[in-house]
């Protein structure tokens, strides 16, 4: 019972970070912060699904199923977060910030 | 609940199916195409067809993405705004699609269990092959047992669209220089593509040997571990995995496994039994039966593995000689 | 309502089988004509799935408990035929690939005036 209330917590705070990191995608202002916002999908969101998935097994090899794609998903979705936002950083992408400092710098 | 899930994933897999109509950047499109494998995976999920779900996964959006991806390196992203009207084959695909509606109304309806397509034998698969094969997993006794000739046909045009694409584009020639190309900059991505490959690999082989009591067999575990090599070939760059997996070797591995699945059909034929009759393999029946398919989805195996990394290679090196000009 | 669940899985695949044509029969360039292709060919796979699939049942898989599977024969067949998509499509891929050295352009337009010259 109380794993079943523990689990339905973390799915739904899951489904809550989903959500964000899916408004996040579409009302972020430019490339590096959206990255941002999916990235909180790929990490936290997945980490409190799956999680909350292992609470309603029970406890035998479907778990340690789970528990293995929760450690490949910690490895590969934030180095996909990282080589996608360096990539864009070497292709000359710049911040918001820096587009500001450009502009001022040419207007003083 | 099911359906409401079903209705839900169909409408955004037809949205991205019109978004993919009226964009122009050839990338985009390929990025969605991906989007929209990825969801027809998830609805074959919920239809019950998990290793379909599973296969196209793997294919569509992995495989497939990636040879998109080459072939967009080499004729570039932009499509040129088109001249002619699109009136008449609008026309032609509203027509087309009206009766086609029409036609849907005298299918049976949907999850019916007494539509004629759930009648005929696929009763008898799920109620004898446990008994008759021995495997919990329907979908490869059918595969690999009751229709085992059908399957040779399909790994053979596997191998044959091999040999095509490989007579258009041409295997990379292997160089002895070890000129580290790829990623040089993503040392994270480098590192963690080292952790990930070998875990991949042994995923293959689980899935490969696996497949006869769970989702899975030749076909998912041989684009797996060619994806693993791909992986490797796009971090480390072609020159290096070319010499981990050599191409002369994929040419022999790619013949090699269709020859092992037809050798069992023959060794079928020399017990005494029909051609792909496992029966006859061993003194008990289920024990030859899993004999038959061990061997067969091994050959599967070897010569999808073959087949789609010798397409990959193929690509590769057009766009590394590209590259170079 | 019962209507449209009965039907909603045909009208789609239909929508996406007419929206892979569209691509098809329309578009200029190759690759685009390509992933038309493999619209078409998807909403073909849905299709199958669609008519094995039984209400209130499992997936095919012997498990304790379950007495109702879906039809395990459509998924053979698409199983098989999603691998053999990708090994034609790179086909086509290569075709176009060498369509591009040979013309120096994708666009169908521009290689048949090419060709109209010869």
């Amino acid at each position: 019972m109380i794993l079943e209330t523990l689990s339905t917590i973390l799915l739904i705070s899951g489904a809550f970070f989903s959500l964000t990191g899916a408004i996040g995608l579409f009302k972020f202002p430019d490339f590096f912060t959206r990255v941002h916002a999916a990235s909180v999908t790929d990490s936290i969101a997945t980490i409190l699904i799956i999680s909350g998935l292992i609470l309603r097994t029970d406890f035998d090899l479907v778990a340690i199923k789970l528990l293995f794609i929760l450690v490949f998903l910690l490895l590969t979705s934030p180095t996909a977060s990282h080589a996608l936002a360096k990539s864009a950083r070497h292709g000359g992408l710049l911040t918001l910030a820096e587009i500001r400092d450009t502009q001022n710098k040419d207007n003083g | 609940m099911a359906e409401l899930i079903d209705l839900v994933l169909l409408g955004m897999l037809a949205i991205t199916a019109l978004r993919i109509i009226f964009l122009k950047d050839l990338f985009a499109v390929v990025m969605l195409f991906g989007i929209y494998s990825f969801l027809s995976a998830l609805i074959f999920v919920n239809l019950d067809a998990v290793d379909v779900a599973f296969t196209e996964a793997a294919v569509g959006a992995g495989i497939a993405t990636v040879l998109m991806l080459g072939t967009l390196a080499l004729t570039g992203r932009k499509e040129k705004a088109n001249s002619h009207t699109a009136l008449l084959p609008l026309l032609v695909v509203i027509v087309t699609g009206a009766a086609l509606i029409y036609g849907t109304l005298d299918m049976p309806p949907f999850g019916d269990p007494e539509n004629p397509a759930n009648q005929h034998v696929a009763p008898r698969y799920i109620e004898e092959s446990p008994q008759e094969v021995g495997l919990p997993n329907m979908v490869t006794s059918v595969l690999a047992s009751y229709r085992a000739f059908d399957t040779l046909g399909e790994t053979a045009v596997v191998f044959a669209a091999a040999i095509g694409v490989l007579s258009l584009l041409g295997l990379p020639k292997q160089s002895q220089a070890t000129i580290e190309s790829g990623l040089k900059s993503h040392l994270v991505l480098r590192v963690v593509a080292k952790l990930i490959i070998p875990l991949i690999l042994v995923f293959a082989l689980y899935v490969q040997f696996h497949g006869d009591y769970g989702p899975g067999g030749g076909f998912q575990a041989g684009v797996i571990a060619a994806a693993a090599i791909i992986l490797y070939a796009l971090v480390f760059g072609l020159p290096l995995a070319t010499q981990v997996i050599q191409p002369k070797l994929l040419k022999i591995l790619a013949s090699m496994g269709v020859l092992i699945y037809a050798a069992t059909g023959v060794a079928g034929l020399f017990f005494g039994g029909n051609f792909l009759d496992y029966n006859v393999l061993a003194s008990d029946p289920v024990a030859g039966q899993h004999i038959g398919i061990i061997v067969i989805e091994f050959g599967i195996g070897v010569t999808v593995f073959a087949a789609i990394l010798s397409i990959f290679y193929g690509f590769a090196s057009q766009a590394e000689r590209a590259n170079i000009q | 309502m019962s209507f449209i669940v009965d039907y909603y899985n045909y009208w789609i695949v239909v929508f996406l089988m007419m929206a892979g044509f569209y691509i098809v029969i329309s578009a200029n360039n190759l690759v685009k004509k390509v992933v038309g292709l493999n619209i078409f060919q998807t909403s073909v796979f849905i299709m199958y799935i669609s008519i094995g699939k039984v209400s209130g049942g499992s997936a095919p898989i012997l498990a304790d408990g379950i007495t109702s599977y879906s039809n395990p024969l459509p998924h053979v067949l698409i199983l098989t035929a999603i691998v053999v998509g990708v090994a034609t499509t790179a086909v086509g891929l290569a075709l176009i690939v060498r369509i591009k050295r040979a013309y120096g352009t994708v666009e169908e337009n521009e290689f048949k005036d090419k060709d109209a010259l010869i």
